[in-house]
């Protein structure tokens, strides 16, 4: 049912795959506008974005500070490496937990897909103690809620 | 280190990814796992250690071979992570779709 695919590739990739009903640009669009981000990059319900900083350009600064309103919240730096208009964006980003994480770098791919796009999203950590380490972060912070409410909607 | 870190390192080496794929077929022993390798008993031997420490595979005793399998609860785990992972990022995805085909929208009515 789920159209999202993620796995892991060699030693140090994590590769995420997922289709949209919408063109390339308006997928693009969505991953560095940041009053597009700050509507759904939200991660559990409840939460919410009050910081997004996005200069899309190479070299371009990015800042998104998460809050679940209850004082609890994190944030997230990184600067833009490459960015072709409605294509690929390259990426380096790391969680302040609040210690820096390793840097992830992140390709995104937005290849058009019949009249939607598939979006091919390759991240690489620099060796594989950090991947691992990043895939049970990714679950520590609040995903068991969605997982949770996954469940109960199945 | 927890269950899951000795895991996912693991699962970084390439020949124990291989040596877990073979499992997957079915029950082996180290003889028999040693064969497509171009390494020596003791160093499958080594990287079986590493498998069985991380709760991936199992062995039993059977006289005197060590048949190994997959352990299933293992194998669960990652998976589990994994699929949390997957519905954290679906959860975003999906809201991603609503804000999508507003801005198609808008964009169809000329609106941009």
């Amino acid at each position: 049912m789920s159209k999202l695919n993620l796995t892991t590739e060699g030693d140090v990739h994590v590769v995420v795959t997922r289709r949209f009903a919408a063109p390339p640009e308006a997928v693009y669009r969505a991953h560095v506008e940041p009053e597009l981000l700050q509507r759904w990059c939200l991660g559990p319900d409840g939460w919410t974005m009050p910081v997004c900083i996005s200069d899309a350009r190479p070299g371009g600064k990015i800042r998104f500070e998460w809050s679940d309103g209850k004082g609890r919240g994190f944030y997230l730096t990184g600067e833009y490496i490459a960015l072709e208009p409605f294509s690929r964006i390259v990426h380096v980003e790391r969680m302040h937990l609040p210690e820096p994480t390793p840097d992830n770098r992140v390709e995104t791919r937005f290849e058009a897909d019949g009249v939607g796009t598939l979006l091919v999203m390759r991240m690489t950590l620099p060796d594989a103690e950090t991947r691992a380490a990043m895939l049970k972060t990714g679950m520590e912070h609040g995903m068991e809620a969605s997982y949770a409410r996954l469940e109960g909607m199945l | 280190m927890s269950n899951l870190d000795a895991a996912f390192l693991a699962l970084s080496d390439p020949t124990r990814r291989a040596i877990l794929a073979r499992l997957a077929l079915r029950e082996m022993t180290v003889t028999e796992l040693v064969e497509p390798f171009e390494m020596s008993q003791p160093a499958i031997s080594r990287h079986l250690k590493v498998l069985e420490d991380a709760g991936l595979i199992v062995k039993r005793v059977e006289g005197t071979k060590r048949p190994c399998r997959l352990a299933q609860d293992g194998i669960d785990c990652v998976e589990r992570w994994l699929g949390a992972l997957r519905s954290a990022l679906e959860r975003n995805y999906a809201r991603l779709d609503e804000v999508l085909a507003e801005i198609t929208h808008e964009k169809g009515k000329g609106m941009r």
